[in-house]
């Protein structure tokens, strides 16, 4: 082979490698882009997660084999699967669907443990001070719609409540005066990001035919704000200011001139 | 710079100590040391934006503002704050913060007039600034020049400009942009009371069970004050009640029990129905008024501090509604208004023979049957008639409403607080319905109370502090003396230790005659600071011109380009309000101060540098000669008094005003008090300079002054008001407290003025059993007379008496209604939450940009149809004296009815000021934003 | 039927090994065996020893994940194993996608004829190495393991030890392919798993072994080799081993042969031995 002919059989395998690798990618890039997946405890943020799961299914070979089985009329209540084309995730990476299979929040913690690669590690289900334990968890938070929420419309339910494995602390009830019946308060769930694990037993419990509460990934579902404002009655939330940069230029299309420039332009005083 | 390493050793070396040996420090005082460790450091300051003055803690960290947080001691917001509070530490660190003066020079190097901007030095900006000013001012004297000051100075700058202006360059041209905002206020306190700023404060929204909003869109403009009475209503839903009037719905109407659109200018007749009610229900409560108040009116054929129509810089098109400063047929529903008086009636012309000089402002004594004969005309057919302001609301609901709302005011068993804002300030008769609303609740005897007053608010975040206590008004001199007034004078020459006859007597031109003045050509020279005169005023296509085409100088002080630096020929970059010690005063009276925090950037210096820098380029023997003023005043030569005080005429107005010997022995830096609770030594970029070692105004390296001089100048400042009914605290307590409401007494703050129960003046002036005392000493002796005008030349005097007045209702010189041109939209402009004032701050807040980008024209969705207008539709709006484009919005916050179009004015790149009518109320000077005449076509 | 096993011996040791790793990662999930647990990503042998696909590490790398210790075992172990021993028999003893596509070439064997298309052009051969670049910068890309997202091991994998969701149809579509596109179309041609276990295992030991005099040309071993591209240098040539890297050992050459002329033994890399045996032949 003289070296044009392998050159051209080069160029030719690279393009043709580049338009197959392009066109699985193209598919990859779309599989990948599932933000509503709901992930095993201690996942890495999904940006991260998804580069660093290798798709073994370790986590969910023991999610299936571990110690507190949910059984219910003799059937087994599976957590975690590993996305198959078609479900809602990216092909090959752990989730669970609340609705019908919720994390039961084992003490050991079994999935992410199994974990070989990273993806789900203790260090993203531990608290401020370091310790590690299944409380910590940040699967996702619990959303409530007011308008299918029955609580909402004066009904005594608060089966979230009741079904919360962090009752009192994810899930409190607020009271407030029924005005219509002048005699029953409203009991109103109320989701506290703070200690909500995302475990989901509370949208397997919910009542209504469509559940009224739902786990969002906090990614998908939480704000952030700035730190250059902190709560001027939190001592704890005063502590973000160690993140506040020093180093900020604020730029809007209002300010991104040159000062010089801007002010050359002139006026005009004739309309 | 941040806590130095040595305020850090020695803040930690103190909680050791005292955690050593059991001691139990502050808690306060502990977070802070356990903060300075992780590199931050909070110490308290107050919010940059409007009236409400909350108060917001600072966290500095490596010379930069890097966190806020309300403040949970400040009584006012308890540590809240709105969303631009929020924003207090981005606002300094825009991509385009102007950091080195800014000189049109051309390619020689020379001042052109038309060249571009050039970076210039200090001392070439000064030397320029001089050459100017001097080329102008011995030529043209002292009424040539002036600074548009403002209500966003601190106390201290507003202070030193005062000095410059008045003792120094002997001119009253100083005027703030606050003239804009509330000096109808003013009036209203000075007409009434005799004495400025109301009566109550805050607690009374707690304290109160009625709240009536009139023109003051508190949600949008004042949302902590909002969000108390928000708290009040809910906490007593049933007893509460609220009422919003308006021209247009605003989000106050969603928690208002009430909510009545009226017709603009209107307000006049409701508030005289309502007047009507009370004496006809028989519910003056008569022991309060006779022993507290007497009846008065003055005269209404007062113009609308228009131009004369006949100056040449009025066109062609402006004419048709100029004339009207000079004379007006009366219409069919003023003939009624006006009725009572019995020189006019509909279809008579009115010539506007009170319109200049002392005319609008002269006032007699009334009796209470003149007073009631005023009021007959004002029944609810004919006031709902007039004043109805949405043509699909129907009249019965209307009167309805009307009535409901005279209930309210005549329940004896209701507390009521009336607040108004732009609503009744910026209106041709601003100072009238200030006066009217006085007029409602001293009849009630609803005044001064817990609960119970007319409680004007404020926009700027010292519109009270320093425009109004100061005194940085053409008329005005500090705590409420007068520059017209010789014994006034004299106290502030006495205080300021300058010769007797150094102050100019003669008022100097208001902010609008400054803009006037300057396109006829008799203003020369002119500085700006602190605000952005050609954007914030009406009419502004005229000033534009003025400014750029015209043989003057401008001088603009800002911190980023905007309107104003760019018609500057001279731009100086200015600290901003963490950059430089300060203190604001808010609308309940409070004063609050804060510590420089942080060193500006570039070579940006603080306004209070700036005007004692160019005060150095003035000799004494230039200024205080004798003048020959254009209207033939004159001043007299000071110089030989000057030298038995021991000035010598090569002295400078540095030396003499901001540079004494007794400053520098009395307030020496650094002083104690620039600690703060955690231990920080703040710095004082005027006291000592600054590791940036700004090459100052001559040349040099600038190294301080080497004394205290804020707090000097606070000191000295605070002599004007101490004894006279404006005391305030020494400097130094206030660093230590979350501000204290004047007047203070032996340390004691006043809630509620003019009641004896509350306020040591009050005490001290009234008669043994009364229970108010209305002292305040201005305009306290008029004439007697009835409706037609006064009847005796001697004037009585009124001590401790407010004054009730009768005021009629007048049609705006540019009601649609009457429109014959094809102008038959209102415009009425205003602000919204997300955005301040010019926008030159928030508009470069990225987050604050995003929610409110644009100025949006908000239009009745029936008015959009009717013109084949779709949502966000590009329109133009035009009126007699320009055009804007703007897109419209239907479904926005502001809801107006048909006939009504409410424009934002935040934004420069929708200059609605050159829409707007530079028509002001005669008395207040301040101009009318709520209504001009427009028409809307699609672009 | 002895000779129907002897005849046919790698191909149902093969199939052995290949149902078993499939079982044995079923059970993992649905009875809790520690034996060998996980998928052909990765998998952990009697809950110790970490196995690590080499392919999808590289992935991982390129799309810039943190790469954990109990990854690198896993690939040292899998390299020593496929790069000392095994060669290429990764895809013919454990790949179930082999299941597939030797399928595939039984039907195309029963319904083609294209003796002249025996070896596809060396050209098309080599597109699987460029594709497996490709695919590696495309991680990079994206940030995630790119192929992953359409390995058809896995997928099958997967689908056997936990779901398979509409995997099937992807499974389809690679038998189809094979059976009426191209010849060894997948196996051949594309799988870049295969090219990375082509290139691990150029050099291991285990070979098969030609020897000329029993060779009669006849030409069986091409028909059924899935690389027959391999078997030319060498076949009724000389006395050697089959040295092309994507021999895949599957010995169905071994089977095939009828004249004892092919048989597995252990690569002798030094030279002089190997010449010693040439002379001895």
């Amino acid at each position: 082979m003289d070296r044009r002919t392998f050159l051209n059989n080069l160029i030719q395998l690279s393009a043709a490698a580049t338009a197959a690798g392009a066109i699985a990618s193209a598919f990859a890039e779309e599989n990948k882009d599932k933000p509503l997946a709901l992930r095993p405890p201690g996942a890495l943020p999904e940006k991260e997660f998804i580069k660093t799961c290798i798709r073994c299914g370790l986590c969910v070979d023991a999610c299936k084999n571990r110690e507190n089985k949910m059984i219910i009329n003799g059937k087994e209540i599976d957590t975690l699967y590993l996305a198959a084309p078609g479900d809602n995730a990216p092909i090959g990476t752990p989730f669970f669907h609340p609705r019908t299979g919720p994390c039961f929040m084992c003490d050991d913690i079994p999935c992410m443990y199994a974990c070989p690669t990273g993806a789900l590690t203790p260090k993203e289900c531990q608290n401020d001070k370091g310790e590690v334990a299944i409380d910590y968890a940040k699967m996702g938070v619990a959303v409530i719609d007011p308008s299918s929420c029955i609580a909402f419309w004066g009904l005594q339910c608060t089966a979230c409540y009741r079904a919360c494995p962090e009752m009192d602390k994810a899930i409190t009830i607020e009271w407030k005066p029924n005005e219509r019946t002048g005699e029953h308060a409203y009991r109103i769930p109320v989701v506290h990001e703070k200690y909500c694990t995302g475990c989901g037993m509370c949208e397997m419990a919910c009542i209504t035919e469509k559940p009224a509460i739902k786990i969002f990934p906090r990614e998908v579902f939480l704000g952030k704000v700035s730190n250059r404002y902190v709560k001027g009655w939190s001592k704890q939330d005063q502590q973000r200011v160690k993140n506040a940069s020093t180093k900020t230029t604020t730029k809007t299309p209002w300010s991104s001139e040159n000062p010089i420039q801007n002010l050359n332009q002139g006026v005009n005083w004739n309309d | 710079m941040s806590m130095n390493r040595r305020d850090f050793l020695k803040t930690t070396a103190a909680v050791a100590a005292a955690s050593a040996v059991g001691l139990s420090i502050p808690e306060d005082a502990k977070a802070q040391a356990e903060e300075a460790q992780q590199g931050w450091h909070w110490d308290k300051a107050v919010c940059r934006f409007c009236g409400t003055g909350c108060g917001i803690m600072i966290a500095t960290k490596d010379n930069k503002c890097v966190a806020v947080k309300g403040d949970p001691l400040n009584p006012v917001n308890r540590g809240i704050n709105c969303i631009k509070g929020y924003f207090n530490a981005k606002i300094m660190y825009g991509a385009d913060r102007l950091t080195q003066p800014l000189l049109r020079l051309n390619e020689n190097g020379e001042f052109d007039k038309n060249a571009p901007f050039r970076p210039v030095s200090w001392k070439r900006a000064f030397d320029e600034m001089e050459r100017q000013f001097k080329k102008y001012y011995n030529k043209y004297g002292p009424t040539s020049i002036g600074i548009f000051g403002s209500g966003q100075y601190t106390i201290e700058e507003g202070y030193v400009a005062e000095k410059l202006v008045k003792a120094g360059w002997r001119s009253n041209n100083l005027d703030p942009n606050a003239r804009h905002c509330m000096a109808s206020a003013v009036v209203g306190f000075y007409q009434t009371f005799g004495i400025d700023e109301p009566a109550g404060c805050y607690d009374d929204i707690e304290l109160t069970d009625t709240v009536i909003t009139w023109g003051a869109n508190m949600a949008e403009m004042h949302p902590i004050l909002w969000a108390r009475v928000s708290d009040a209503k809910l906490n007593n839903p049933d007893k509460y009640y609220i009422v919003n009037l308006s021209t247009y719905r605003n989000r106050c109407s969603n928690l208002a029990d009430m909510e009545i659109i009226f017709r603009p200018n209107t307000d006049l007749a409701i508030m005289n129905y309502i007047a009507r009610e009370i004496v006809h229900r028989n519910k003056v409560n008569w022991d309060f008024v006779k022993k507290y108040t007497v009846f008065a009116t003055g005269f209404p054929d007062i113009g609308y501090g228009m131009r004369n129509p006949n100056s040449p810089y009025v066109t062609p098109k402006e004419k048709d509604t100029v004339e009207k400063q000079v004379e007006k047929v009366v219409t069919e529903e003023e003939g009624i208004a006006l009725s009572p008086i019995g020189k006019w009636k509909a279809g008579d012309i009115m010539y506007m023979k009170h319109a200049n000089g002392k005319g609008p402002f002269k006032h007699w004594e009334i009796t209470f049957e003149e007073f009631k004969k005023g009021l007959e005309p004002y029944t609810l057919d004919y006031v709902a008639k007039v004043a109805k302001g949405d043509k699909d609301e129907s009249l019965e609901s209307f009167k309805a409403k009307l009535k409901k709302l005279a209930d309210l005011y005549c329940d004896p068993n209701r507390k009521i607080i009336s607040f108004w804002t732009m609503g009744f300030n910026q209106h041709v008769r601003g100072s009238w319905v200030n006066e009217q609303i006085y007029m409602i609740h001293l009849l009630l005897g609803k005044q001064s109370e817990p609960g119970n007053g007319a409680f004007s608010l404020t926009g700027q975040p010292s519109a009270c502090g320093t425009a109004r206590e100061v005194g940085t008004f053409a008329h005005r001199l500090p705590a409420d003396l007068l520059v017209a007034n010789p014994k006034h004078r004299r106290i502030a020459e006495k205080l300021w230790k300058i010769p007797h006859g150094t102050i100019n007597p003669k008022v100097g031109y208001h902010y609008v005659k400054m803009m006037r003045e300057l396109e006829a050509g008799n203003l020369k020279w002119v500085w700006a600071q602190v605000n952005n005169p050609w954007q914030d005023t009406a009419n502004a296509n005229h000033w534009l011109k003025a400014a750029r085409t015209m043989d003057n100088f401008i001088v603009v002080s800002d911190c980023y380009p905007g309107v104003s630096p760019r018609v500057a020929d001279l731009v100086l970059p200015s600290a901003m309000i963490y950059e430089k010690w300060g203190a604001y005063g808010n609308a309940e009276r409070r004063t609050q101060h804060w510590r420089q925090q942080v060193i500006a950037p570039g070579e940006a210096m603080p306004d209070l540098w700036q005007l004692t820098e160019f005060a150095k380029r003035f000799k004494l023997k230039e200024v205080w000669h004798e003048w020959k003023l254009p209207d033939g005043t004159v001043l007299p030569d000071v110089l030989e008094e000057a030298k038995a005080m021991g000035y010598s005429p090569e002295d400078t107005l540095f030396d003499v005003l901001f540079n004494r010997e007794e400053y520098r022995k009395n307030f020496p830096w650094p002083d104690p008090i620039a600690r703060d609770e955690g231990g920080r030594m703040h710095p004082n970029t005027e006291a000592e300079g600054d590791f940036r070692n700004v090459v100052g105004s001559d040349g040099k390296v600038f190294k301080g002054y080497g004394f205290f001089i804020q707090k000097a100048m606070w000191e000295e400042y605070r002599k004007f008001g101490l004894g006279r009914g404006h005391d305030l605290a020494d400097f130094d307590t206030y660093q230590k407290v979350r501000g204290l409401r004047w007047p203070v007494v032996n340390g004691h703050e006043t809630k509620w003025r003019f009641n004896v129960n509350y306020d040591p003046y009050a005490r001290k002036y009234a008669k043994p059993g009364d229970k108010f005392a209305f002292y305040g000493p201005l305009l306290k002796a008029i004439p007697k007379g009835d409706l037609k005008g006064p009847k005796t030349h001697k004037k009585y005097p009124l001590p401790n008496k407010a004054k009730i007045f009768w005021r009629p209702f007048m049609v705006h010189p540019e009601d649609p209604k009457y429109d014959t041109k094809g102008y038959k939209f209102w415009l009425c402009t205003g602000r919204v939450l997300e955005q301040w004032h010019t926008g030159t701050m928030t508009m470069r807040v990225p987050e604050l940009y995003r929610a409110m980008p644009e100025a949006l024209l908000y239009m009745n969705p029936e008015d959009a149809k009717e013109l084949g207008l779709e949502r966000f539709d590009l329109v133009v709006i035009e009126s007699r004296r320009g055009k804007v484009k703007a897109r419209i919005e239907t479904r926005g916050r502001n809801k107006p009815p048909r006939g009504l179009v409410m424009l934002p004015w935040f934004d420069e790149k929708i200059l609605i000021n050159k829409c707007t009518l530079d028509a002001t109320c005669p008395l207040s000077k301040e101009t009318d934003y709520k209504k001009s005449a427009v028409k809307i076509y699609k672009a | 039927m002895i000779k129907l096993i002897t005849k046919n011996r790698y191909l149902i040791l093969r199939r052995i090994t290949q149902f078993l790793i499939l079982f044995l990662y079923f059970g993992a999930n649905y009875y809790g065996w520690k034996v060998l647990i996980g998928n052909l990503s990765f998998s952990k042998l009697f809950n110790t020893i970490p196995l690590t696909d080499p392919y999808a590490f590289l992935q991982m790398l390129f799309a810039g994940a943190v790469i954990s210790s109990n990854l690198i075992i896993g690939l040292i172990v899998v390299l020593l194993f496929y790069g000392i021993i095994g060669g290429r028999a990764y895809c013919s003893w454990v790949c179930p996608v082999n299941l597939i596509t030797d399928l595939a070439a039984w039907v195309r064997r029963k319904t083609h004829h294209e003796k002249d298309n025996l070896v596809s052009a060396m050209k098309i051969k080599k597109f699987r190495y460029a594709f497996l670049i490709a695919m590696l910068i495309f991680s990079t890309i994206i940030g995630a393991a790119a192929y992953e997202f359409i390995n058809p091991i896995g997928i099958f994998t997967r689908g056997v030890a936990f779901t398979l969701g509409f995997g099937w149809v992807w499974l389809l579509v690679i038998f189809i392919f094979d059976a009426f596109v191209l010849k060894n179309g997948w196996c051949g041609h594309i799988c870049p798993v295969g090219a990375m276990y082509s290139l691990i295992g150029a050099k291991n030991i285990i070979r098969v072994y030609h020897t000329k005099e029993n060779c009669t040309n006849c030409g069986n071993c091409f028909m059924v080799c899935p690389e027959a591209q391999v078997l030319g240098p060498v076949i009724n040539k000389k006395d050697d081993y089959i040295t092309g890297i994507e021999c895949t050992n599957c010995g169905r050459c071994i089977e095939v042969c009828e004249d004892n002329a092919l048989k597995f033994s252990l690569r002798n890399f030094i030279k002089g031995e190997k010449n010693e045996k040439n002379s001895s032949n």
